[in-house]
């Protein structure tokens, strides 16, 4: 049924239809209004058969998710940001055990400085994880990620992540399809754990593994991965038979055929960035997207396949490794090997700075003359950067950067447009 | 596509108003879409919010630099706020005030605009009067009904039954009827002086 509603709503209401049996979060910051909605399935009744259970942190919420998984139980979470950091060693600890949990990631920048604001240092920060990572474009992909999610981790035994845009999709309201619960229940089979703590039968997990076999056990983690390589475009074309529309996959090529210049990237970003291809088409740029869906495990192969024919590529990610540049043209640069392409890393979008068609068109018709840099920074004030370089080479106590930063810039308030 | 850019203070709806615009468009089967300007909230603070509205899938994500109407929903925003900036020449504003464009100091601003455009609604007291509370963001709603053409009123009813219920959704609409009967009634009035 069409209805329109907040993405966070969306989401919670994907995640009630898949029958989730414990849910457990940390309802304070960063936290998005998808555990809150699904709570109130659960206080009201109408989502039955699911626990949901009130943690003291974030670390708390993956330790119980890990528990209800292994204990054979349907687990969801969801965090962003700092939260997603405080969780880590049980994140890893989850993907290590093999327990197919679910989260939502409502992407969000990590501090410091401390930033409320939407890009993908959070979930990017935790790439090798192990935890499968899919990247949604609007709220109905977000929603349509949750059903396919559950069936994938469950299938291979290990736990994936939805990563979708803090604010920009989880505090946006429009249109979405809501899946029937007979649809939901036609694609996504009951829970059959591959191991499971039973008293009847009892086994221990999570045993200490020395230099005999730890590399084995670790490298069935990367197995398993590629066997989620084979089944995302599979689960995408079942997902479309049962559902009627295309959701998922690993890659998902825009206006590429004939393509001089694609644009790579992942996530809500896409829609601005096809909006800008087709005005550039109009005036006759041979350009199209690449829009990455799976980033874990990484579709080597079908990102060489969509640039084959290209002269050169950009990959425009809302991460930055520092020191080096980009995470995601770095996964791309591996994919295109030998293959002979300029290609160009930009960054943007850091910590909620809007991205805007003007500045993609200007910075697209640059890549197609060859005038970017290796690596890029879109809309960067350089005056404000270099002031504040300037002020450290001529004095030691310069103090905070950061307040310094934000007097240059004369901010009063924080704000977005 | 149509740009529509509400600025208010926290606590007077701003983001509920986008998106219950959006919900009113959607009742209509077109497309929209609503987002915050994602700040720290605050009582009082200055608060922006967005909505799209086209007849197809709206892929876009930037905030909205140009748009096509304004909403104001406090006037003392205007010394405050840079509320007009990159609005479309001969744009539609609607401010909640109970003064005239002159008197906020807008005259030269506007003086070669559409005058039926150009409206102003006393929408806390409508809110006030209706729902006894001080909320100015739903008859607002049904003032740009009017003066925007772009959703009907009875969406605008539609989008509050959606958002609320029984006593407030019913004050709410009676407001917003109130206060899309004196737009009419203002673009009636600037028509003929025109």
């Amino acid at each position: 049924m069409l209805k329109q509603c907040e993405g966070s709503h969306a989401v919670a209401e994907a995640v009630a239809l898949c029958r989730p049996e414990v849910i457990c979060a940390y309802p304070i910051s960063p936290q998005t209004h998808i555990v809150e909605g699904i709570g109130e399935m659960v206080k009201e009744g109408s989502l039955k058969d699911c626990e949901f259970i009130n943690v003291e942190s974030e670390f708390a919420a993956m330790s119980v998710a890990i528990g209800s998984s292994a204990a054979g139980a349907r687990t969801y979470t969801a965090t962003a940001s700092q939260g997603l950091l405080y969780m880590v060693e049980a994140v890893y600890n989850a993907s290590g055990l093999g327990l197919p949990i679910v989260m939502t990631v409502a992407n969000r920048a990590i501090g410091a400085p401390i930033n409320i604001w939407n890009d993908h240092s959070d979930s990017l920060s935790q790439r090798d994880c192990g935890w499968v990572q899919l990247f949604a474009e609007t709220n109905q992909e977000a929603l349509d990620l949750h059903i396919q999610a559950f069936k994938l981790a469950e299938e291979i035994s290990l736990p994936v992540m939805v990563c979708m845009d803090g604010f920009i999709l989880t505090h946006a309201y429009e249109r979405v399809d809501m899946p029937t619960q007979e649809q939901v229940d036609a694609f996504l089979p009951p829970y059959e754990p591959r191991q499971v703590l039973d008293v009847n039968e009892p086994v221990s997990i999570g045993a200490m593994v020395g230099p005999e076999a730890f590399m084995e056990v670790r490298y069935l983690a990367h197995a398993k991965q590629m066997q989620a390589l084979e089944r995302i475009p599979q689960l995408a074309a079942e997902f479309k038979s049962v559902f009627g529309r295309d959701s998922g996959g690993l890659i998902r090529t825009y206006r590429t055929e004939d393509a001089e210049t694609i644009v790579i990237a992942m996530g809500s970003v896409l829609g601005t960035i096809k909006d800008t291809v087709d005005e550039m088409r109009d005036a006759g740029h041979k350009i199209g997207v690449l829009g990455i869906t799976s980033f874990r495990p990484f579709p080597l192969l079908e990102v060489a396949v969509a640039l084959k024919h290209c002269k050169r590529f950009v990959v425009l990610e809302k991460s930055l490794a520092v020191g080096i540049g980009g995470i995601v043209a770095t996964n791309v640069r591996m994919a295109v090997t030998g293959m002979g392409l300029k290609g160009y890393t930009v960054v943007a979008g850091l910590g909620g700075r809007a991205i805007t068609m003007k500045s993609l068109t200007g910075l697209f018709e640059k890549a197609g003359r060859d005038e970017l840099d290796l690596v890029n920074f879109l809309d960067l004030d350089w005056k404000v950067v270099n002031k504040q370089l300037e002020r450290e080479r001529e004095k030691r106590r310069t103090g905070p950067a950061a307040e310094a930063m934000l007097r240059d810039v004369g901010a009063v308030a924080a704000r977005n447009y | 596509m149509f740009q529509v850019r509400i600025h208010g203070r926290g606590g007077q709806g701003v983001v509920t108003a986008a998106e219950m615009l959006s919900i009113a468009a959607f009742d209509e089967g077109r497309h929209a879409q609503a987002f915050p300007s994602f700040g720290s909230e605050r009582t009082g603070a200055p608060v922006v919010a967005f909505c799209r509205i086209a007849d197809k899938e709206i892929r876009l994500r930037e905030p909205i630099m140009a748009p096509d109407a304004i909403i104001i929903q406090d006037p003392t925003l205007l010394h405050q706020v840079d509320v007009f900036a990159g609005l479309k020449k001969d744009g539609y504003i609607l401010i909640n005030t109970t003064k005239t464009f002159e008197q906020l100091g807008l005259g030269d601003f506007v003086r070669d605009w559409h005058p039926e455009r150009l409206c102003t609604v006393a929408a806390t007291d409508l809110s006030i009067k209706h729902v006894g509370r001080p909320v100015p963001n739903v008859p607002l709603l049904g003032g740009f009904a009017a003066v925007s053409g772009i959703i009907k009123l009875e969406s605008v009813a539609m989008a509050i039954r959606d958002k609320f219920s029984g006593k407030i959704a019913e004050g709410n609409i009676a407001a917003a009827t109130e206060a899309y009967d004196i737009v009419v009634a203002e673009m009636k009035e600037a028509l003929t002086h025109a």
